[in-house]
């Protein structure tokens, strides 16, 4: 479990990136952080790297503050995902993904070889083991910054906008794959996205954001959806437009779902419906 | 051109192959007071000029030192420094040390000063103690161009090294002091044309390191041609 505790942060030039922000972030889900550019989402996950020491408040992991553990240990336990790949130009992809078991002094054949299997479980061919970060394309590099987050095998992933860099086919594909590995591996993962969708699709916990840190509201897909704590919730999650808004209409003896636009989304089956009104959970 | 001629006789006279003024010895001086000169430098200046880079404090300070040394004219100097400790090899070493210094202070922080923010800062985030940042990633990646630097602090100190033949009986600037003083230009001549080879030698020796300085998979030196890159260079063999 990942706590923020009134947690602010001031950088040094005077901005004031987070502002008295207190959540619980549970293990074994996923925490999506949604917000518009500038509203201290890398801020917030790269405190729990201590990449960034909060100026007052705290941060604690399964209830120890993280200020009194000594960053580069903390750092090798927690696997990050950077914004951009961060990959090191100098190394292979293979030396990319082993660092930190290099670093903890895990044998090199053991860990080119725990870096290879990983490779396979991003979904990257064996053959580009031994290219350096420049002769890969920018979703085969997000890859390799996935499959380097995963190579200590943390119980903590924190992944920031992991997959902005691509183009929507490819990265439809990560985020099916992440969804796999999630439900695979178990991991406590903190996720920073300025897409909805994304958040909708890997979250458990969705944290939505405003200016400064401050939440706007925190919830399951479902409630954000269904109980938007005001318009700009609603709008960001777009629960008052588009295909999102949906409402039924009468067709013959059939109920029809409409969108607000009034295109046809689709056909209410009236015996799911009587199941999912006993059983809510199965809306999601 | 007739000069030129008598120069070239000089150092193939093989009058000129014997005793104290033989040519290798002078060349051999010459050639390892540059390689000292360069070593005591670079162990002045790398670890100085890493520090600056990888903390970015002192830079300021380094670049105002630099420019105050660089000013210092190196005849003044060595002249002053043979004043004090005495006429002998010691004031060379001094001052062409002092020569090369902000060259090569410029070209450690400037390597590092280069590299993308975002590796570093990678390096860092995955758990990289500073040490390891500066040993691992900066200092590979910096290479390049403190090796470029060292290139042009050899080059400026084999040339200025005839100096030290000023204060000490020391390297080919023997040849053209003496040359000047008997008035033999062929000598001069001879000796200048030395001095010039050492450094084409030397020169061409860098421009190999700073081919292999360069790391892998960093601008242009790659492993593996990309598909594309193969494509093209077979289909230009074909025509
Ligand atoms: N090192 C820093 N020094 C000064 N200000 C900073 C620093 N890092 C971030 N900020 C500022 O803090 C605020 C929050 O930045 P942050 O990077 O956390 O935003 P973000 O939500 O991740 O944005 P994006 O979606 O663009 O990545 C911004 O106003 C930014 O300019
Ligand atoms: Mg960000």
């Amino acid at each position: 479990m990942i706590e923020f505790r009134s947690v602010s942060k001031r950088f040094p030039d005077g901005t004031l990136a987070v502002e008295d922000f207190s959540l619980v972030l549970p293990s074994h889900q996923t925490t999506v952080l949604v917000g518009s550019s500038g509203s201290g989402k890398t801020t917030l996950l790269r405190m729990i790297n201590r990449m960034v020491d909060p100026s007052s408040g705290s941060v604690e992991i399964d209830g120890e503050d993280i200020a009194t553990l000594p960053p580069v240990k903390l750092r090798r336990g927690i696997g990050y995902v950077m914004q951009n790949s961060g990959l090191l130009p100098h190394r292979t992809v293979v030396d990319n993904v082993a660092t930190v078991p290099l670093l903890r002094g895990t044998p090199k054949s053991q860990a080119r070889q725990d870096a290879l299997t990983l490779l396979d479980t991003v979904g990257l061919d064996r053959s580009l083991a031994d290219r350096y970060p420049s002769q890969l394309s920018g979703g085969q590099q997000q890859r390799v910054g996935v499959a380097r987050g995963l190579a200590v095998n943390p119980n903590i992933l924190l992944m920031d906008e992991p997959f902005g860099a691509v183009d929507p086919i490819v990265r439809a594909e990560l985020q099916q794959e992440l969804v796999r590995l999630q439900k695979e591996l178990d991991k406590t993962v903190v996720f920073v996205t300025h897409d909805i969708e994304e958040a909708f699709l890997l979250g458990d916990q969705i944290v939505i954001l405003r200016e400064g840190g401050r939440i706007a509201q925190v919830g399951s897909p479902a409630d954000l959806l269904a109980h938007p704590a005001d318009d700009f919730v609603a709008s960001f999650v777009g629960a008052d437009r588009g295909r999102r808004a949906l409402h039924v209409e009468r067709h013959g003896d059939e109920d029809v779902v409409v969108d607000s636009d009034g295109r046809l989304a689709g056909v209410l089956d009236s015996a799911r419906r009587a199941g999912m009104a006993a059983d809510p959970e199965a809306a999601r | 051109m007739n000069l030129f001629a008598d120069a070239i006789d000089w150092i193939l006279d093989p009058a000129n192959y014997t005793g104290l003024n033989a040519i290798p010895l002078r060349l051999g001086q010459h050639l390892l007071f540059t390689l000292v000169t360069l070593l005591i430098a670079a162990a002045i200046a790398i670890p100085i000029g890493y520090l600056i880079g990888h903390t970015g404090r002192g830079r300021g300070l380094a670049v105002t030192t630099s420019g105050g040394l660089r000013a210092i004219p190196t005849l003044g100097l060595l002249t002053l420094v043979a004043l004090w400790v005495g006429v002998g090899v010691v004031a060379p070493y001094v001052a062409l040390t002092v020569l090369a210094i902000p060259p090569i202070l410029a070209g450690a922080y400037t390597g590092f000063e280069a590299i993308d923010r975002r590796t570093v800062d990678a390096a860092r985030a995955v758990g990289m103690s500073e040490l390891q940042i500066v040993r691992k990633v900066e200092v590979p990646l910096g290479l390049p161009l403190l090796i470029g630097r060292l290139r042009s602090a050899t080059l400026q100190v084999i040339a200025t090294a005839t100096l030290a033949a000023y204060v000490a009986d020391i390297g080919l600037g023997r040849y053209l002091f003496s040359g000047l003083k008997t008035r033999d230009y062929a000598q001069m001549l001879g000796g200048s044309i030395l001095v010039i080879l050492l450094a084409l030698a030397l020169e061409g020796i860098f421009a190999l390191i700073q081919r292999f300085a360069v790391p892998r998979g960093v601008s242009g030196r790659l492993a593996i041609p990309k598909p594309s890159t193969l494509r093209t260079e077979r289909s230009t063999a074909a025509r």
